[in-house]
């Protein structure tokens, strides 16, 4: 079982506080959403859950079977996606999901990242160079680089975003799946999205 | 570590190839030097201190042009977040550290050809020697600037930082290159100047452990 808590969170950017005193405790299977205004700090929580800022005050820690994570290992749990992501242009769909596993150590069958493609509608452009897609199908690679570590933890941001109508409900049937096993981290201000909510961090208080 | 290391040394070759961000800029800028060079000193015969110094000149300020880029590419394109997302910064500094040493080694070898065919006087008696001047000079000039190129990827004055950070560093190992060059176009043997790199290793090793104890720090936030 994973458990995923904060405690007493406070972020300062350049002297201004984004927020204070945020603390969850959520734990598998279960769904945390975070709401908030533009500009209240949504991007910035989720950043700091998926281990990429640093907090100013409290912390926020993984725990596996009742052992903490090291942060140092977290990328290896971690399936990330926002649209301020960027993939690498010079390289096609499927090079972009292959070079990632290798790095991460966790390079699979060919058959793996070709049916994450199917899954995201992406397979016949799969041999593209990454700079003629769409954002919208960019967006939908990226769905398939925050699943192609087969992550315990979704940290999605903004998820919807770009995303026509089949790439709603394809990201809608993902989340629902990983909310039935895993951990799911929704930052979005769209409200189809609140239904999968079991706990609300809301950054307007 | 080491294997997942080698793969963004991959990953960066491959993009290099499509994008030629660092390979196109270093060779224009060697082949400039080096015409800029002959035009102005025709037939003249120059000492060997001379040689050995403008050698290294050139490599330097080539290696101010392109390996200064590794981080750099990385924060223009927007991709250093997908980086942290997939590795640990150990890995991600010793991957870069890596493709730079390979660049050095490349650029070294690149500029002493282009030197050998076209510069008058420039004649090596031991070239086993120089070779490994030119190893050990690639290991050293990569380790100082592979970490400079962190430091300055997160800075807002990126083109003139470089060599204002990297010249201080970079000088007493530019001037030990440089006697050893001279050394190995006397025919010096390899054995008189041992102490010259150990100087280079011991340089080198303490770099490369101070830029991954600090590297962590340069790359979260």
């Amino acid at each position: 079982m994973i458990r995923l808590f904060g405690e007493s969170v406070q972020k300062v950017f350049n002297g201004r506080e984004v927020f204070n005193n945020i603390s969850f405790d959520i734990h598998t299977p279960s769904c945390l959403g975070i709401i908030g205004k533009n500009g209240s700090g949504k991007s910035t929580l989720i950043k700091i859950i998926a281990g990429l800022l640093q907090v100013t005050k409290g912390k926020i820690l993984y725990e596996i079977d009742g052992k903490i994570l090291s942060p140092d290992k977290l990328f290896k749990r971690i399936g990330f996606l926002s649209p301020y992501l960027q993939l690498y242009d010079e390289f096609t769909g499927i090079e972009n999901l292959i070079i990632f596993d290798e790095i991460r150590n966790q390079k699979k069958e060919k058959e793996f990242y070709l049916d994450l493609l199917k899954k995201v509608e992406l397979y016949d452009r799969r041999n593209d160079l990454l700079r003629t897609y769409s954002s919208g199908m960019k967006q939908r690679l990226k769905i398939a680089f925050a699943l192609s570590n087969e992550p315990d933890v979704l940290l999605f941001d903004e998820p919807t975003s770009n995303l026509d109508d089949s790439g709603i409900e394809i990201i809608h049937s993902i989340m629902k799946q990983h909310k039935e096993r895993g951990i799911l981290v929704i930052a979005s201000n769209d409200k189809s999205d609140y239904y999968l909510f079991d706990e609300i961090i809301n950054l307007n208080k | 570590m080491i294997k997942e290391s080698f793969f963004i040394l991959k990953k960066d070759y491959k993009s290099e190839l499509r994008n030629r961000y660092s390979f196109n800029s270093l060779l224009l800028f060697v082949i400039i030097t080096i015409t800029i060079l002959l035009f102005s000193l025709g037939l003249e015969d120059i000492s060997l201190d001379i040689h050995a110094g403008l050698f290294w000149i050139i490599v330097f300020f080539a290696a101010t042009n392109g390996l200064s880029r590794t981080f750099v590419s990385e924060e223009e394109r927007g991709t250093t977040l997908v980086l942290k997302l997939i590795s640990e910064s150990g890995t991600i500094f010793l991957g870069k550290l890596l493709f730079n040493l390979c660049l050095m080694v490349l650029l070294s070898l690149f500029v002493f050809i282009l030197y050998l065919f076209f510069m008058n006087g420039f004649l090596i008696k031991n070239y086993f020697l120089f070779f490994v001047t030119i190893i050990f000079g690639s290991i050293g000039l990569s380790s100082a600037s592979t970490i400079i190129a962190a430091i300055i990827s997160k800075a807002s004055n990126k083109g003139t930082l470089y060599p204002i950070l990297s010249f201080p560093i970079l000088l007493p190992l530019l001037i030990i290159l440089i006697g050893l060059t001279k050394s190995s176009m006397i025919g010096k043997s390899i054995i008189n100047e041992l102490n010259q790199f150990l100087l280079i290793i011991s340089y080198s090793g303490i770099l490369i452990t101070v830029s991954f104890l600090l590297f962590d720090f340069i790359w979260k936030d």
